[in-house]
């Protein structure tokens, strides 16, 4: 009886989570809230409520918390995963914008626009631990792949800082395009891609030599060229395909990772801002600010096949196992 | 071995010179004019430090950028005085900065500009709207960081003509300059599709702007001034002068918008503004300054950015380097208007978009939405390069 009873048990778990089964965080920077979204059926299944002007938003590395950025409270909260609640809040500088943590999730990164720095927070103990100086409006922030070197982007001196997370000194600065927004390594760690959303260009950087060495430009037929205003930038992690949201032109665009071609472009919704992947990289999902919803694109067919309405303003997305 | 180690020793030396080298400066002088005009809003009379404290945050971005590149951005403020002579105090400006930005009226800043033709001096006007300036009277030493007069009247039109307030009832002042608007209005209404349907002129018969009982008499004047007026749907008035026009709101004799001097402004700059990343350089500016950025302080935050754009594009502080950079089709700058910010080759202009701004808020931000243009719809505010008059030399 016992046996049969589990054996039910078991096919109705199996039944209830199929293999896409992941859960997708969207930070609303207007609506001071984050939108839970199933990515299974697809469905908003909870609303939280968050400080002021929720943006960076991303999942620990064990999964069990999320934590968000809420620039005008001059913090970051803390989601606990199981419960969905704000569990605790993590000292960042003022208005935090976008982190980014180490491959080992201890610690993490915070770039705070209105003081020019980088704060460094010790995970294990929630503690500031270090500011690194940056230039005038810090904002992209990510790891290189062996760890040993973080990037900043700063909006108004228009470079990529490079960090050395062991003296957490300043080694080099890449200029870029102007208002670079977003960072993001080939896994590899080949190449460090860095979008301008007014320059309207990607950068494509050379992690050894510290330069840039291509630059991907986007033309739309019947769009103004200053609608064009790359942000978010997701990386399949063969490093084969990537996309890159366009803001304003209300596309996200495909580029072929090794060519660094425009493959096409994806019409999705209004001021489309960052992205993220599903965790079996068969959905990307790319926030639309203006038109306060979520695009889901298959991956593999290149196509939006879905649209999710979120809370006001979404900003930054990230998914992961539930 | 004597001459060899010398030979080293001399190399060493180079060695720690470059390492150790002093920082680029980059000399950038302000010429200002002393006093400020009165205004009838006490809220909006200017401070002191009006325009240079934009220059000043400036300087601060381009050092915090400057010390990656070993540049040293230095400002050098002067403040002229309607006696003075203004292209002598200039000359002297030039003779310890590279790049002058100016706030002057037009004929000031013409004669500076020609005083300083030969010298290779830039020019960055912060502070003249005048349409002449980038038309018949254009310099090529000159580059117009300020919004035109026609450039804010255009961003006015369209977005009164977007609202479908079609009909408009002009009201100018008797001023010089308040009739240069009137005109810039009146142009804006033909080629946005809006009619006139009446101008009136608001003498100006002298006066003071501070009386203790002065509500009184504006309260009855007001509504008289206004009344018999054809239908009309929005009040627009050219009162550069500050006579007149913020008396107006809420005393028209028809329950009427106001506009153009008063009401809905055009602007390039207001302390409201929070869009595309503003609220960072808003926040920025009363850190450094205590008090609110105005749109004189953003077009000098403006100017001085271009220069320290153009200076760590190029990585230089050569003169000629930076500024064939700034006058090639690479330049942009960022200003927290949503979109980059470029010059027009034909008469230096930078294109920008215009703020709509009520004193509390920003209602809507021009180009409007449908108004197209082959090349950027920045260009559709002013005047675009098949009408120009200018003949750069």
């Amino acid at each position: 009886m016992w046996r049969r009873c589990l054996l039910t048990g078991m096919l109705v778990w199996l039944a209830a989570t199929p293999a896409s089964a992941f859960v997708a965080y969207v930070s609303n920077e207007k609506g001071n809230t984050v939108t839970v979204i199933d990515t299974n059926s697809w469905a908003v299944t909870k609303t939280i409520k968050v400080g002021q002007r929720p943006r960076g938003v991303e999942f620990s590395r064990d999964g069990k918390f999320v934590m968000v950025a809420v620039g005008d409270d001059d913090t970051i909260q803390v989601i606990d995963t199981k419960t969905q609640e704000i569990v605790d809040t993590l000292p960042s500088g003022p208005d935090p914008e976008l982190f980014t943590q180490d491959a080992a999730g201890n610690t993490l990164y915070v770039a705070n626009e209105n003081d020019n720095t980088v704060t460094v927070i010790d995970l294990k103990t929630r503690a500031r631990i270090g500011d690194i100086q940056v230039g005038v409006e810090p904002e992209g922030m990510t790891i290189s792949p062996d760890g040993k070197i973080l990037i900043n982007t700063s909006e108004t001196t228009n470079m990529a800082h490079f960090i050395d997370t062991s003296t957490r000194q300043i080694v080099a600065n890449v200029l870029v395009d102007s208002r670079p927004r977003f960072a993001q390594f080939k896994r590899d760690g080949s190449e460090l891609w860095v979008s301008s959303e007014i320059g309207g260009t990607v950068s494509i950087i050379d992690p050894v030599k510290r330069e840039v060495t291509g630059k991907i430009t986007f033309e739309i037929p019947g769009l103004r060229n200053e609608a064009i205003q790359p942000v978010g930038i997701g990386m399949t992690k063969d490093g084969k395909t990537a996309f890159v949201a366009l803001g304003p032109a209300n596309r996200v665009a495909v580029v072929d990772g090794a060519t660094h071609k425009v493959l096409k472009y994806l019409l999705v919704g209004q001021r489309v801002w960052h992205m993220d992947f599903t965790p079996d990289e068969k959905y990307l999902m790319v926030t639309n600010g203006v038109s306060n919803d979520v695009s889901v694109i298959d991956v593999a067919s290149q196509k939006v096949i879905k649209t999710i309405q979120v809370g006001e303003l979404p900003w930054g997305i990230t998914i992961a196992q539930p | 071995m004597f001459r060899w180690l010398i030979g080293t020793i001399a190399l060493s030396m180079m060695a720690t010179g470059a390492l150790a080298a002093d920082p680029v400066e980059i000399h950038i002088g302000y010429l200002g004019h002393a006093g400020v005009k009165s205004t009838l809003s006490l809220v909006e009379q200017p401070a002191d430090n009006d325009g240079i404290a934009g220059a000043r945050l400036a300087i601060e971005d381009n050092n915090t950028t400057g010390k990656f590149l070993n540049q040293r951005f230095v400002l050098d403020e002067v403040k002229v005085k309607d006696s003075d002579d203004v292209a002598k105090v200039a000359t002297d400006l030039a003779g310890r900065n590279d790049y002058i930005i100016t706030d002057l009226p037009a004929d000031a800043l013409l004669k500076v500009a020609d005083a300083l033709r030969d010298r290779g001096t830039v020019l960055l006007n912060a502070g003249a709207i005048d349409d002449r300036l980038r038309e018949q009277d254009c310099r090529g030493n000159v580059i117009h960081v300020a919004p035109t007069r026609s450039m804010l009247a255009d961003a006015l039109g369209q977005y009164l003509v977007w609202k479908q307030w079609k009909r408009w009832l002009l009201v100018t002042g008797s001023h010089d300059q308040d009739k240069l608007y009137a005109e810039a209005l009146r142009r804006a209404a033909t080629r946005f599709g809006a009619k006139i349907v009446q101008e009136r002129t608001f003498e100006d018969t002298g006066g003071a702007r501070r009386t203790d009982s002065g509500v009184t008499l504006i309260q009855r004047q007001m509504p008289v001034f206004t009344q018999q007026a054809p239908a009309y749907d929005v009040l627009v008035a050219a009162d550069e002068s500050e006579v007149f026009a913020n008396y107006l709101p809420y005393r028209t004799w028809d329950p009427r918008p106001v506009a153009g001097s008063a009401g809905l402004v055009p602007t390039s700059w207001d302390a409201s503004h929070d869009q595309w990343g503003a609220i960072q350089i808003q926040n920025r500016f009363v850190k450094l300054n205590m008090r609110r950025m105005t749109a004189l302080d953003m077009q000098a935050w403006t100017a001085a950015r271009m220069i320290g754009e153009a200076t760590s594009r190029t990585n230089s502080g050569d003169l000629k380097k930076v500024t064939a950079f700034l006058k090639s089709k690479d330049f942009s700058i960022a200003a927290f208007k949503g979109t980059r910010l470029t010059l027009r080759d034909w008469n230096w202009q930078l294109r920008q978009p215009i703020l709509l701004a009520d004193g509390r808020m920003v209602v809507s931000v021009s180009p409007q939405e449908g108004f197209l243009h082959q090349v950027s719809e920045l260009d559709t505010l002013g005047v675009d390069r098949p009408e120009t008059k200018c003949k750069l030399q």
